[in-house]
């Protein structure tokens, strides 16, 4: 004890030295962080094939559901596996809105901030019913959630489409997007690309406001309630309000997802959003590391990246397309146990471990 | 005039049939420490459980300052200026020192008086301001028990609620915390409810000293008279 504390002040000062451009206010330090990431996705997103830009484009938007359902499990404690339904509520909203023509819409940002706006709106009734539940019940209420908003765009077939779903335009690049990119990279943006923009855009967006209400109070209020009920109530916080807000600001994220899911899939269907979607995305956020948003990014990414490049190993290891297809979720599986066995942390938690140990 | 004048009339908790607190009359007054001394089982951390709204009673009154908080709940009773330090220390161990602390004081705190309150509980707590970046959990138990209560400080209350604070600590902590508790109710005028088993040091610095024995009130004295009555030592306090 008394070693580790002689250590630390020059430790302390040589970083200091290292890093003395750094923003001082927490706000600044995640707004550069986000800067550097948006020129890092530019690059990436113009480097690649189109093939991988559609694929960040859905890892962008279980990343924002995912982010959201971070600071609702992680953070605040309550399970949630009803957040793909919270999803689907954003994306027949955006259906709905911007029409299977795109004429006369809205403005596409008007529109997910309204998907997100009436995603919250649900999300405060389910938590405000949440706040007083615990554990397994809470898992099944937000479960019969999961169950039933599909049934719903079902049984209201005529203005939601039905199994079929609602068609959504895609919406046309814009003219100074377009000119931007050309001006950078001198070449056009192609739709696709462009809706990874838009994605990627959000999700940091997403993941710039979150981490700040994760620094803050708000944040802080949120862990006690989650480790030390008690403690929390008798140090004044209001509990039920406490949970309801984590709530509200999860569904807003899971309402902004399914915004972007429905434009990049140019379509919201019931047999998008099944219990499946709900357990991926609490599965990204266990295994990415719980409570971390960067774990709610490396979750986000295995869940996109692990089935496709699991079936090429299967072909290329001789199985024919079915068997390397069903190759996916089994490895997936496998992949969940051994982290859950070896590394309850997450990735995020064994990356934090070897870093300390240096 | 100053305010903390703590007042239970006739309260009654019960856990199923087990009646843990029964009719219980009691005034804790600013600027005195009210011990509450008994046996395992004689209802006394109930008897703060209840005060502080965890626990619903069953019947009787709760009133601060004349208000009747008997109905409210715990987050409204600790915004009217009551703070209990449960026993066990109710630290949040994943959170660190500093964050624990400001989760105290955020009833209607501004910026800079939540500075000053960090500032003097540091001061009051020099192992606290060392490790304010640390996590929680590696505070040994007397830290803890300085964050909890330094916690429960930062949000200026009247009342202070303490349920065993020297459960588990090497005597010296135990002196130092009580005189810390003294120098507050003296200086401050809190009012301060005492919970505790260790009854002969609970007693060298109360002012009053309250029995409880299976939830009744046996005795009520000042401490000075309690702690020299063979008797009722011998009886409840076993010392």
């Amino acid at each position: 004890m008394a070693q580790q504390t002689l250590q630390e002040p020059p430790a302390a000062t040589t970083g200091r030295r290292r890093l003395r451009w750094r923003p001082r206010s927490t706000f600044g330090r995640h707004a550069l962080t986000v800067v550097v990431a948006m020129v890092a996705v530019m690059l990436v997103l113009e480097f690649t094939s189109p093939f991988r830009n559609s694929q960040l484009a859905t890892m962008s938007y279980y990343a924002i559901a995912a982010a959201g359902l971070t600071v609702l499990t992680g953070v605040n404690g309550q399970i949630s596996l009803g957040h793909g339904a919270l999803m689907a509520v954003g994306a027949y909203t955006t259906g709905l809105l911007l029409g299977p023509d795109g004429d006369g819409a809205l403005p596409l940002p008007l529109i997910m901030l309204v998907a997100a706006t009436v995603t919250a709106l649900v999300g405060t009734v389910v938590g405000a019913a949440a706040a007083r539940l615990h554990g397994p019940y809470l898992a099944g209420a937000t479960l019969a959630l999961a169950v039933a908003v599909p049934g719903l765009a079902i049984y209201f077939d005529h203005t939601l489409g039905g199994e079929q779903g609602l068609r959504i335009a895609s919406p046309e690049v814009p003219g100074w997007f377009d000119a931007t990119i050309y001006f950078l990279f001198a070449h056009e943006t192609p739709s696709a690309k462009y809706l990874a923009y838009l994605g990627w855009g959000t999700l940091l967006l997403v993941l710039l406001l979150l981490a700040n209400l994760m620094a803050g109070r708000v944040g802080r209020v949120w862990r006690a309630v989650r480790d030390d009920e008690v403690a929390a109530e008798l140090a004044g916080i209001r509990l039920g309000r406490v949970r309801v807000l984590a709530f509200v600001v999860s569904a807003a994220c899971a309402g902004l997802a399914g915004a972007v899911l429905g434009v990049v899939v140019r379509l919201a269907a019931p047999s998008g959003f099944t219990i499946v979607l709900s357990l991926g995305l609490l599965t990204a956020v266990v295994v990415g590391g719980l409570g971390s948003l960067v774990g709610a990014l490396l979750g986000s990414a295995l869940l996109v990246f692990l089935p496709p490049a699991v079936t090429n190993l299967g072909t290329a290891a001789g199985l024919d397309g079915t068997q390397a297809a069903q190759l996916a979720p089994f490895v997936y599986g496998v992949v969940l146990v051994l982290v859950m066995l070896l590394a309850p942390t997450g990735a995020v938690g064994v990356f934090t471990k070897v870093w300390r140990k240096r | 005039m100053s305010t903390g004048m703590l007042e239970m009339r006739g309260l009654t908790s019960a856990y199923g049939a087990v009646v843990a607190v029964d009719e219980v009359d009691l005034v804790a007054a600013p600027g005195r420490i009210t011990a509450v001394l008994g046996a395992n089982g004689a209802g006394k951390t109930t008897l703060l459980r209840t005060i502080s709204g965890l626990v619903r009673p069953r019947a009787g009154q709760v009133l601060l300052d004349g208000a009747d908080l008997t109905r409210a709940r715990a987050e409204e009773i600790a915004r009217a200026g009551i703070a209990h330090v449960p026993e066990g220390r109710g630290v949040i161990t994943e959170l660190t020192v500093e964050e624990n602390l400001r989760l105290g004081a955020m009833l209607g705190a501004t910026r800079r008086s939540t500075r000053r309150g960090l500032d003097q509980v540091y001061e009051m707590f020099p192992p606290l301001a060392e490790r304010r970046r640390r996590d929680a959990h590696v505070l040994s138990g007397g830290e803890r028990q300085m964050l909890v209560i330094g916690r429960a400080l930062l949000g200026g209350p009247s009342v202070l609620l303490l349920d065993e604070p020297s459960l588990g600590l090497a005597p010296r902590i135990v002196a130092q915390i009580f005189e810390l508790l003294r120098g507050l109710v003296d200086e401050d005028g809190m009012t301060v409810l005492l919970v505790e088993q260790n009854a002969r040091s609970a007693l060298s610095i109360a002012d009053v000293g309250i029995v409880l024995n299976l939830g009744r009130v046996v005795a009520r004295e000042d401490a000075a008279t309690l702690a020299a009555d063979a008797a009722l030592r011998h009886a409840y306090l076993g010392f």
